[in-house]
């Protein structure tokens, strides 16, 4: 922190300026006093914050901005400060800085600075009474303007915060507020993915609820069931059966008297998304879906009809449905039957219901290709696959994903679908699928990747660490003859078990995109995600 | 009528001719309802085609296409329609006669004094491009390759008029002379939404040697040239681009023929000059969204 005094010289230069013109005089005295101050107090930040380092850097530069009374006034420890001297500062455009936290908890080693720094506080108070008029209300005047300017701090989902103790204990007490019962972890973490939740299928968090619960819809509480058993997998069919069980909730609300539908549907469905999330975390597809239900939701005018409105948002759901989901499926499959010709070979991986749509249809459409579906442990979703393409008499081989290099120089096109398209043009999918497109590369097998665009999300990852789902980690315990391999792992201090259910592919390894609006190379998501903000 | 016009003026790319014709046959057309109109353009369309199956016909007639359609949607008057379609399609004509100079006012500024340039086959644009830096005082040698089967001797010519020093180097001779060479240049047929380019034969082979030597391989091209093809890899290429349209009418099995273009992928391009400004590769795609979509 030895640096930080730079900043504060040239800045109380400008400030100085400043305060001339707007009539305040500072003392030598004064200005060196608040610059220990400034040092006290990033010191104290540093030593208090969570987001230490992000927050520093917002100050440093803030900081010169500001005259100097200023940054004494509504930092850290709020709790500490005196009313009256939490303001005096009528200058708005120094905002940026204060509005920034949600201040942490009172920090106790704090308080005695904070006492002395009130002192001083006080003291420059008196000093400047007279040349501020009405101090206290420019006070409650300038903490308005502030919030307005304050830049929109991104905060990290709490779902990959998990070994943060206070994210943890927040997340508990919001889910205390909804009544729902937290799911606890289960098993030891490997510590690279130690900030991720990992469940038990075997804890299901029904158990843990009563019996009618009040506070769950049943359609929910069966779809949450359905989610952590994995009897619904897959994206499209979990944002399906969301929106299903989103049409029965509605159909079964009747609006509190004195309340309004827009407001008060909204905040009914929060403990619900909060009890699928501990089901199972949201997918980015449910998570556009549930997005698109509350606009519509909040854009009901309150003069409508509570039936009136149930239909329209019926009409609504089943609108984005058919629109999103089965159109577009129908849309891509006619611009991926250009791309099979005959005679191809076409390598699909796993289960993905629009990639296993467009084979049909190809081969309806009299195509003659054959497919290699490749498969992976834990959960052999590509059985799924395979017979639903033998049954329509399609020739296929089947393959484990460690016979990948093998089998590829006979593959001529590879075929992927995406959990989402990321907005730097990552694809998140399936683990195992960015393993295929690296092969694929270095045999020179194009590889597309079909995805509606209801799937792409604003977030941005290049690493599948960062955000990911763990699965349960006795899946991977597998039973042959009699003899189940690695049953007493959790007794084994040195092992851990991890079972990841995503990954992250990057776009040089993608060549083509199919999406509802057409084939666009991977680089292209952010224009066609800003062209659908536009029609929004 | 169309052939008529592209014998007349060799100066004027084949899209270009072809706009004029379609333009043309617009003003004669009788039809009664836009529909009937959009029918017969897309009858004329493939029939030019036919008679000259380059890239560049096919990507400027659905321009062209593109272009008039958007009118009928504003005008349910069909005489009022057609007035503003015909108005409209000069002024898309006037636009891309000029395109080629804006290209060139952007390229030339790249070839340094005492460059070597490489280039392949003949184009138009490309030749626009070395006058326009040979105007501008600047001293540079020319490679061009022969381009076998049609050989380009007459850019070799073409360039000696404008007193550039010219080599006319083989096709096979690309990879020895490629640590010589400072930038390679080339003009493009069409350009695919990948942002790769399909181009005379021999062009694929330039860019991969350039790759190998990391040169810059830059791709001058106007923008009506943009199509929507997505090609995979070279198979992709549909075969109606890919060999002379007398070819193709001619000859019962293709694999015989030796193909006419080919299709470099966007890896191997560093920058596209285009009248709509200087793309990379992954820009092309957001261009063409905003053209067609």
């Amino acid at each position: 922190m030895a640096d930080c005094g730079e900043p504060d010289g040239p800045g109380n230069k400008d400030d100085i300026t400043r305060s001339k013109n707007e009539g305040k005089e500072l003392t030598k005295e004064e200005k060196q006093r608040l610059r220990k101050q400034k040092k006290h107090q990033k010191k104290q930040k540093e030593r208090k914050n969570e987001k230490g380092p992000s927050e520093t850097e917002k100050d440093k530069t803030p900081v010169s901005l500001l005259p100097p009374p200023q940054p004494v006034a509504t930092q850290k420890a709020p709790s500490a400060l005196p009313a009256p001297a939490s303001a005096p500062i009528p200058v708005p455009a120094s905002a940026p800085f204060h509005s920034s936290p949600a201040p942490s908890p009172a920090d106790k080693p704090a308080k005695s600075k904070a006492e002395l720094k009130a002192e001083r506080r006080a003291r420059q108070e008196t000093d400047r009474a007279a040349k501020q008029p009405g101090s206290s209300s420019s006070g409650i005047k300038t903490k308005v303007p502030l919030s307005e300017l304050n830049p929109v701090v991104k905060r990290l989902p709490e779902h990959v915060q998990v070994d943060d103790p206070a994210v943890v204990k927040r997340l508990a007490k919001k889910l205390e507020r909804q009544q729902i019962p937290l799911r606890s972890d289960y098993g030891y973490k490997v510590s690279l993915f130690s900030h991720l939740h990992q469940y038990s299928r075997k804890a299901p968090l029904t158990q843990l609820l009563s019996i009618p619960s009040t506070v769950i819809h049943p359609s929910i509480v069966r779809l949450g069931l359905q989610y952590s058993q994995g009897i619904v997998a897959g994206s499209n069919a979990r944002s399906v059966a969301l929106l299903h069980a989103f049409k029965q909730v509605i159909r079964d609300y009747t609006t509190p008297p004195n309340e309004e539908l827009s407001r008060d549907l909204v905040n009914k469905l929060k403990p619900y998304i909060s009890f699928l999330n501990q089901c199972r975390p949201l997918s980015a597809s449910m998570g556009n879906a549930i997005k698109y239900i509350k606009k519509e939701i909040s854009n009901i005018p309150s003069q409508c009809k509570e039936e009136e409105a149930k239909t329209k948002l019926l009409t609504c759901i089943d609108r984005y449905i058919e629109e999103k989901i089965v159109l577009a499926a129908k849309a891509i499959s006619k611009y991926a039957i250009e791309k099979i010709s005959d005679g191809d070979v076409i390598l699909v991986y796993g289960y993905s219901s629009l990639v296993n749509n467009i084979l049909c249809e190809a081969f309806e459409k009299s195509r003659k290709f054959r497919v290699i579906v490749v498969d992976s442990r834990p959960r052999l979703e590509g059985r799924e696959a395979l017979r639903r393409l033998v049954q329509r008499g399609i020739s296929c081989t089947y393959v484990l994903i460690s016979a990948l290099s093998y089998i590829l120089p006979e593959v001529s096109k590879v075929f992927l679908g995406a959990h989402a398209l990321l907005a730097n043009g990552y694809v998140m999918s399936r683990v195992g699928t960015s393993q295929i497109a690296l092969v694929a590369r270095t045999y020179n097998v194009p590889v597309l990747v079909c995805c509606e665009t209801y799937k792409f999300c604003e977030r941005v990852q290049t690493d599948s660490f960062v955000s990911n789902e763990l699965d349960d980690p006795d899946d991977l315990m597998v039973t042959r003859k009699g003899k189940t391999q690695l049953e007493n792992w959790q007794d084994v201090s040195s092992l851990g078990l991890l079972n990841l259910v995503y990954d992250v592919t990057p776009p040089d390894f993608v060549d083509l995109v199919i999406t509802d609006l057409g084939m666009i190379p991977c680089t292209s998501v952010p224009v066609v995600l800003r062209v659908k903000n536009l029609d929004q | 009528l169309d052939e008529t016009q592209v014998r007349q003026d060799p100066e004027v790319p084949s899209a270009v001719a072809a706009i004029r014709t379609l333009l043309e046959f617009l003003k004669r057309d009788q039809s009664e309802t836009i529909l009937g109109l959009r029918e017969n353009l897309t009858q004329t369309i493939r029939r030019l085609e036919e008679a000259d199956s380059s890239v560049a016909v096919s990507s400027g007639g659905e321009l062209f296409l593109r272009f008039i359609s958007l009118t009928s949607l504003e005008h349910p008057d069909l005489s009022q329609c057609k007035k503003v379609m015909v108005e409209r399609g000069e002024l898309f004509l006037k636009k891309i006669s000029l395109s080629r100079s804006k290209v060139a006012k952007l390229c030339h500024t790249f070839i340094k004094d005492g460059a070597k340039i490489l280039t392949h086959s003949s184009s138009r644009v490309v030749l626009k491009v070395l006058e326009s830096a040979a105007a501008d005082k600047k001293r540079f040698t020319v490679y061009v390759t022969e381009s076998q089967p049609d050989s380009a001797g007459q850019m070799a010519d073409k360039l000696q008029n404008l007193n550039i020093p010219v080599t006319v180097v083989l096709d096979a001779a690309v990879g020895y002379i490629m640590e010589k060479v400072d930038l390679v240049i080339v003009g493009a047929e069409g350009v695919v939404e990948s942002g790769g380019i399909i181009n005379k034969i021999g062009t694929y082979q330039l860019a991969v040697c350039s790759k190998a030597h990391n040169k810059p391989f830059y791709v001058v091209a106007e923008s009506f040239k943009f199509v929507r093809l997505y090609p995979l890899n070279q198979q992709d290429v549909p075969e109606r681009f890919k060999y002379k349209a007398d070819t193709l009418k001619a000859v019962e099995d293709l694999a015989e023929e030796h193909p006419m273009i080919d299709y470099t992928p966007p890896s191997l391009i560093t920058l596209l000059f285009t009248d709509l400004g200087v793309l990379t590769p992954s820009a092309v795609s957001d261009e063409l969204i905003k053209l067609y979509l």
